[in-house]
């Protein structure tokens, strides 16, 4: 959908900069396309900040008046001379300066990334160095500017805003703050721990090591979807217990002690909050299959059975209600207002329209922060034992683990894995499209047809993730970002053997 | 010194002017006369009916009909200083040769101001171009400013020669007051109305007219781009307008500061594929740009956003090859050729049933009656005038009532019909006006681009109509449902051509409803032309029970007692019309 | 903004606005087969003609801005004639096979020949015949129904971009089609639908909807697409509790428009895959078992690890697949019932 609008926009005479080491439908828009080596994104960004700054394009009212800690920052940039950049990362000097003038030149532009910017060791420092950018060209709240992350699965910002979150409660507040643990202690009418909990890697570490004993997952199948997937087994096979809730008896389901069975979304009554941060109505269409109960209801149900008193008689309607009392930029949401349309966060009172942008005025924290970041290597880089880098992503037809996708018609559109590798590539591994390899990390391997193409470049493969046929995650690394955990799912080094189907 | 014109018009080249024009070379040369002749190979004459044609200038001696075989005698005589009677043209009425053009019949009522070079100069040559004040206009107005060439434009009166009648000098001022980072200028030179061949004419007779009308659009406007738009079936138009940028851009006439002046301006060719519809201003810039030749609803206007979504200018052909005419003898005088609304000369081209078919440049307000009768000779083979078709497959047609209507913009659309991009065919008794509609039809509903229903749909059930009617399977119902769907057609197809395609039908219906009835109640083409309707008949108040018929009849389809009229069984008929000619009394009619 | 008189009353409508938006601001409707907000306006197929005072032809009110002082009208006699003939003309080249038609009841062009009175054409003749192709997984196509009304190739071209469509040949024979009048296979489709959900008759048809149901029989329910985060709206179509397709739904920022997972990526809900009761595993097998005995067994093995390890043995994984209502509760039992903080999802996937 994102990429209909950025069509779009192009056809209506807009001009567009792709930034991907692979070649994809949006390069053939693009004005510029900076084909960068995977995991060197700061690097490519610094470069550009460096043009701007050095040619005077930067927006001097905005940064002065609206940020600070641009001193700093500019020495840090000041060492990224496109000619640097371009060793780095490969994209030539000229193009990138082209890319500079572009971007600074607009009136408004807008930065749209996904999960090629985060899934790194440095996703932090990643994200970071976009925002730089942003606030360095005074590409923040008006229309049509701005920094646009694009969130993966339906809920995912849901998820996060209701407190889904080792560190936070809803609305974001902190579990080791005083004040909002004071809050929902009342609220709740709990006892409740005060540090801050941990994140999926580190309780799959931590179920490895024997610390967690039992794990409760509702919805997720993380041994498809998890980075080192043997590791992750492993880990889900020492708990003493597990009891996952989820519509089909998935990978990670099969580890489990107790299965509960869940519902869809076209048997839920809800809301889910999208990319936009707009909160938006499920309604129930069918009635429950088999002898399913709707996952609050279980979620009530087992509370009350380990005595606890929660009541909902009106159910998610009602939920939604205790939702706005403690998290105030839900405050005014309820499914009366989200009858006819969505409504976007914050929002918090009953006659509050919504914020369509954020940072209008001011930043959330004051004042803009410039982040000084250095380029960081991949945690893992191509060697002699491994000599070809993996990247990893999706493709259009098939979704996440394809639980879903898979039991559709879609399937039928790419019903199995394709690993891309350039032809020159498959040149020196004697590789005709078509042909199955191995391919092999240090973690572990996994077989796949491939696919030749010049949509990737010479020295790397393309998986995705959606085939447990081909788990890719039992190639990729764990290894994290160290600020949020994310793990470094885009780079890792593999290598590659022609075998018999 | 002595010219030797011969025509190289696409029709003259068809009854093969060049080998005329080689011979005539070769016998210069033969007898070493080339320093007391030039011999030029010249645009249309626009007398193709006596094709190929010559004229000898400064005598103005006007051949006709010259093969090769008659060059040697031509040149004895031109040697001479002697006229060669055999070739002058014959006035068929008098049968009395006729030494001048300007004499012939043909030429006489004609003001040759937009085709003045046709015929006269060489067109692949830019300096014969410049020595007949070629781009003088283009120089007067370079020291103008953009506002008072579109003033002079507007003072002249002149309107848009590609069918509508736009004013042009008011297109110019809207396409100027749009801001841009880039204007375009189109000549349109598709010419899709069969039979039409004026803009084809312009363009291989005198290509740098055209050229010198974009350069000063361009200029008024503000363009710096000009495309024109060209049918491929016309060759000989591209390779001489390619020959003439080419001359014009290596003498300075095309390219960045013209003349030492700030204005700049490039032409380029674009080639199309024959489709009527992309002669329409939105279908021909869609196809400029590489998409299916659609129209596509205005507004926007192409002043506002035409080509490439830029405010572009389009033209036809001979509106542009007005536009130096008008600079070079002033727009006062210019304005007072004509009529009140509708000034300067209009060239039509005439066929059909008229004795000299050819291209006639005429002072717009002449009668029809003029031109069918004094400059067309009237109508071929001494047969009665029926009407004429004016404005080809768009247009509609008048009758003997309107022989001495003015022709210009206003009394045509009174009268039912249009002026087109200038087609004028003339219709004589033995013409069927169903079947002549129905023709018309069929052209319109094979070049609808079907885009809009009323069109696409429309169109084709009006031909299966008149399909039914010529067939004889008719009923009067269908008379109505021709009138409402073809106004419902015009009312609301989105481009002229669909608001145009009905003409022809309603206009028959309105004047030769009868001839419809006919068809239609009777079973019977009054014209005899409907195969299907052909029957014969013996009219019993005539006949006289001779027996010849019967006798000649091969198929024994007449019966018949003495002193009985005869009778011809339908079914046994095979029409071949032997009895109608042996009838001795006129007793058996067609029809 | 400028004044205009409509029907004979006057409105204020902003300088901008077509005569078509104009009106239907107004709560005048004026009919339209080609029109479709957002796309670029072909005019093509002239149902929304209006009459204007003092303008000699009838004017598409989808292309004709509005001036001031314009005095319009949308049904008069004029207008109405052309409009019928333009009915006529359309169903004399359609296959009126109505009877059985996925659209019976869903169809413009049936609800205009209603509205217009149009009970049959006097235009017989040629018809347009195609066979009717079921080549691809998702839709049929079925021209010898299309009213050359352009959307689908527009929607193609302008939001999505892939180009699937165009126009062939000319005139009459005039007929919408792929490139090289191949399958969609061997094109650019990326099997989005929005073809299928802008078609306004029964030319491009789901095939999960084919002799499932009558579209009256058939429920629309506006909810929220389960795949990716943009959150598009859609509606499901649910006959006797079954989902047998998705459509178009204008109310959430994607304003209709769908990719191939949200128009066709629903059939996971039905499938026999579907978990539908509570499962345990005994001695490495999983047995069925009752909610109460479930949820009892659940209760007992975590108040046991509870009551020996205290809340930090434990960890629960959330779903970015679950509502925020489930979420919450999620939390909210891992904070108050199991007493841990280890609470996370996979928002880094
Ligand atoms: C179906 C159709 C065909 C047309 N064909 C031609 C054509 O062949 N040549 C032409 O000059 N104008 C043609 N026109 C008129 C053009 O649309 C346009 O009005 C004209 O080029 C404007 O030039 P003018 O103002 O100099 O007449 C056609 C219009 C229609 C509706
Ligand atoms: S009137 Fe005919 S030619 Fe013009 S747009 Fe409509 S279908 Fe095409
Ligand atoms: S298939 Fe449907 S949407 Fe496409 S042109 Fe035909 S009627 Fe219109």
């Amino acid at each position: 959908m994102t990429g209909y609008r950025i069509k779009q926009a192009v056809r209506n005479g807009r001009k567009l900069i792709v930034a991907d080491p692979r070649k994809i439908e949006l390069t053939n828009y693009a004005d510029i396309w900076l084909r960068h080596r995977p995991g060197t994104d700061i690097a490519l960004i610094n470069g550009l900040a460096h043009v701007i700054l050095r040619d005077n394009l930067w927006d001097v009212e905005f940064v002065c008046e609206r940020c600070e800690g641009f001193a700093e920052w500019s020495e840090v940039v000041e060492g990224y001379h496109p000619k640097r950049v371009e060793e780095i990362t490969g994209v030539k000097a000229e193009l990138i300066e082209e890319a500079a003038h572009l971007f600074s030149q607009a009136e408004r532009a807008s930065i749209v990334y996904a999960m090629g910017i985060t899934q790194h060791t440095s996703g932090t420092q990643n994200v970071l160095s976009l925002a730089n950018l942003a606030i360095l060209t005074g590409n923040v709240g008006k229309e049509g500017a701005g920094v646009y992350p694009l969130r993966g699965q339906n809920n995912v910002q849901g998820a996060c805003d209701m407190g889904c979150l080792p560190n936070y409660y809803p609305g974001y507040q902190l579990v080791d703050a005083l004040e909002s643990r004071h809050k929902f202690t009342q609220f709740w009418g709990t006892d409740l721990p005060d540090k801050p909990g941990l994140t999926l890697p580190e309780m799959m570490d931590a179920a490895y090591s024997g610390e967690i004993k039992a794990l409760y997952i509702m919805g997720e199948n993380p041994v498809l979807a998890d980075p080192d997937a043997n590791h992750v087994v492993k880990a889900l096979k020492n708990l003493d217990f597990l009891v996952v809730q989820d519509i089909f008896l998935t990978e990670t389901a099969e580890l489990a002690e107790v299965v509960l069975p869940a519902v869809s979304f076209a048997e839920k009554v809800g809301t889910f909050t999208n990319t936009e941060r707009r909160i938006q109505r499920v309604r129930k269409a069918i009635t429950l299959r088999g002898n399913t109960q709707s996952d609050w209801e279980t979620l009530v149900a087992l509370a009350n059975k380990m005595g606890h008193n929660w009541v909902y008689p009106r159910g998610p309607e009602e939920i939604m209600e205790e939702i706005a009392r403690c998290t105030p930029s839900y405050g005014g949401i309820n499914y009366d207002r989200l009858e006819t349309r969505g409504l976007q966060w914050p929002c918090p009172t009953s006659d509050h329209p919504g914020t369509p942008y954020l940072h209008r005025d001011t930043f959330s924290r004051g004042k803009g922060k410039f982040h000084g970041v250095h380029h960081i290597p991949a945690a893992e880089e191509p060697d002699e034992d491994y000599p070809l880098l993996l990247t990893t992503g999706r493709n259009l037809y098939q979704f996440h683990t394809g639980s879903m996708s898979r039991r559709s018609k879609l399937e039928r559109m790419r019903p199995e894995e394709l690993m891309m590798m350039h032809p020159d590539t498959a040149k020196d591994y004697r590789i005709k499209d078509g042909d199955y390899v191995q391919v092999e990390s240090r973690r572990g391997e996994v077989k796949t047809k491939t696919q030749v193409t010049d949509h990737i470049p010479p020295g790397m493969v393309f998986l995705t993730f959606h085939y447990k046929e081909t788990p890719t995650n039992r190639l990729t690394n764990s290894a994290r970002d160290p600020v949020c955990n994310i793990p470094e799912l885009k780079v890792c080094a593999v290598k590659v053997k022609k075998v018999m189907n | 010194m002595k010219e030797i014109l011969v025509c190289g018009g696409t029709g003259c080249i068809s009854g093969d002017s060049r080998l005329v024009h080689d011979a005539l070379e070769q016998e210069l040369s033969r007898q070493g006369l080339e320093a007391e002749f030039k011999l030029k190979y010249t645009g249309c004459h626009g007398f193709c009916e006596q094709g190929p044609v010559i004229l000898v200038t400064p005598k103005d001696n006007f051949y006709c009909k010259v093969a090769p075989q008659d060059v040697p005698n031509l040149i004895h005589q031109l040697k001479e200083g002697k006229v060669y009677d055999e070739l002058l043209y014959v006035e068929p009425t008098t049968n009395e040769r006729i030494l001048t053009r300007h004499d012939v019949p043909f030429y006489k009522k004609q003001q040759r101001l937009v085709l003045k070079n046709c015929g006269i100069i060489d067109p692949e040559n830019i300096d014969d171009y410049l020595s007949s004040c070629g781009y003088k206009s283009l120089q007067k107005v370079l020291k103008l400013q953009p506002e008072q060439v579109i003033q002079e434009i507007k003072t002249s009166g002149l309107r848009g020669r590609g069918g509508g009648g736009f004013p042009t000098g008011t297109k110019w001022d809207f396409a100027r007051k749009s801001v841009a980072d880039n204007k375009y200028i189109i000549c349109n030179a598709d010419e899709g109305d069969p039979g039409a061949f004026m803009d084809r004419s312009l363009s291989e007779g005198d290509p740098h007219a055209v050229l010198e009308g974009m350069l000063i659009a361009g200029y008024a406007i503000g363009a710096q781009e000009g495309y024109i738009y060209i049918r491929a079936e016309y060759p000989l138009a591209v390779k001489r307008l390619s020959i003439a940028i080419e001359q014009a851009k290596a003498r300075g006439y095309l390219g960045k500061n013209l003349l030492g002046s700030k204005f700049d301006f490039s032409i380029k060719i674009k080639q199309g594929a024959g489709a009527f519809v992309c002669g329409e201003e939105t279908a021909l810039m869609e196809s400029i740009q590489g998409n299916r030749g659609m129209p596509r609803p205005r507004p926007p206007y192409p002043a506002v956003k035409g080509l490439w979504d830029r405010p572009s200018n389009i033209n036809n052909v001979e509106t542009l090859a007005n536009v130096p005419v008008i600079m070079e003898m002033g727009s006062e005088r210019y304005a007072q050729i004509g009529t009140e609304k509708s000034k300067g000369t209009k060239i039509f081209a005439l066929t059909g049933k008229v004795n000299n078919t050819g291209l006639a440049e005429v002072p717009m307000g002449i009668t029809l009656r003029e031109v069918v009768f004094d400059i067309g000779g009237g109508v071929s083979d001494g047969k009665k005038f029926k009407a004429v078709q004016i404005g080809g497959p768009s247009g509609g047609c008048l009758t003997e009532e309107h022989l001495d209507l003015p022709i210009d913009y206003d009394s045509l659309l009174e009268a039912g019909a249009m002026m087109g991009s200038g087609g004028l065919v003339v219709m004589d008794e033995s013409t069927c006006m169903v079947e002549l509609a129905r023709f018309f039809l069929s052209f319109s509903r094979h070049e609808s681009c079907g885009k809009c229903t009323p069109c696409r749909e429309g169109n084709t059930r009006l031909l299966e109509i008149l399909q039914r009617i010529v067939e004889g399977n008719g009923e009067m119902e269908d008379l109505d449902r021709l009138q409402s769907l073809g106004e419902n057609i015009i009312q609301s197809s989105l481009c002229g051509l669909g608001q145009t395609a009905p003409n022809p039908i309603l206009s028959t219906l309105k004047y030769f409803r009868q001839e419809y009835e006919l068809h239609v109640k009777n079973k019977v083409c009054p014209a005899g032309v409907c195969k299907a309707l052909l029957s014969y008949k013996v009219m019993e108040d005539k006949c006289k029970a001779c027996g010849l018929c019967k006798k000649s009849c091969p198929t024994e389809a007449i019966t018949g007692e003495k002193k009985q009229a005869h009778k011809i069984d339908v079914s046994k008929c095979a029409q071949c019309g032997v009895c109608m000619e042996k009838c001795p009394f006129d007793a058996i009619i067609r029809g | 903004m400028v004044s205009i008189t409509i029907n004979g009353n006057q409105y204020s409508v902003p300088a901008d606005y077509s005569i078509l938006k104009a009106a239907e601001e107004n709560g005048i409707n004026i009919p339209t087969l080609c029109y479709e907000e957002g796309l670029t306006i072909t005019g093509s197929c002239r149902m929304c003609v209006v009459e204007v005072k003092g303008v000699r032809k009838l004017l598409a009110s989808c292309a004709t801005p509005v001036t001031e002082g314009m005095e319009v009208q949308t049904e008069s006699e004029r207008v109405i004639s052309a409009r019928r003939d333009i009915l006529r003309l359309l169903i004399a080249n359609h296959d009126l096979r109505c009877l059985t038609c996925e659209r019976n009841g869903d169809c413009r062009l049936q609800d205009y020949c209603y509205r217009y009175k149009v009970e049959d054409t006097p235009y017989k003749g040629d018809k347009k015949h195609y066979p009717i192709d079921t080549d691809n997984h998702f839709f049929i196509r079925d021209y010898s129904k299309c009213i050359k009304c352009g959307k689908c190739v527009s929607i193609c071209a302008e939001v999505n971009g892939a180009h699937v469509y165009d126009f062939m040949e000319r005139g009459f024979d005039t007929k919408v089609t792929s490139a090289f009048d191949d399958t969609l296979q061997e094109t650019t489709c990326t099997a989005c639908g929005m073809c299928v959900n802008v078609c306004p008759v029964g030319a491009l048809v789901e095939k999960s909807v084919l002799w499932e149901g009558r579209p009256w029989e058939v429920k629309k329910v506006t909810t929220t697409c389960s795949y990716c985060g943009v959150g598009c709206q859609l509606k499901l179509k649910v006959k006797d509790d079954r989902i047998i397709g998705v459509t178009a739904d204008k109310s959430g920022s994607n304003l209709g428009h769908l990719c191939a997972k949200g128009q066709f990526g629903w059939e996971y809900v039905h499938s026999q895959d579907r978990l539908t009761d509570p499962l345990i595993k005994r001695n490495g097998v999983f047995e069925k078992a009752s909610w109460e005995e479930a949820l009892t067994y659940v209760a007992h093995r975590l108040q046991g690890i509870l009551q020996e390890r205290g809340g930090q043995a434990f960890a629960g994984l959330s779903s970015a697949k679950c509502t925020n209502e489930e979420n919450y509760l999620f939390q909210k039992f891992m904070r108050t019932v199991l007493h841990t903080n280890n609470v996370d999802h996979c928002a880094r996937l």
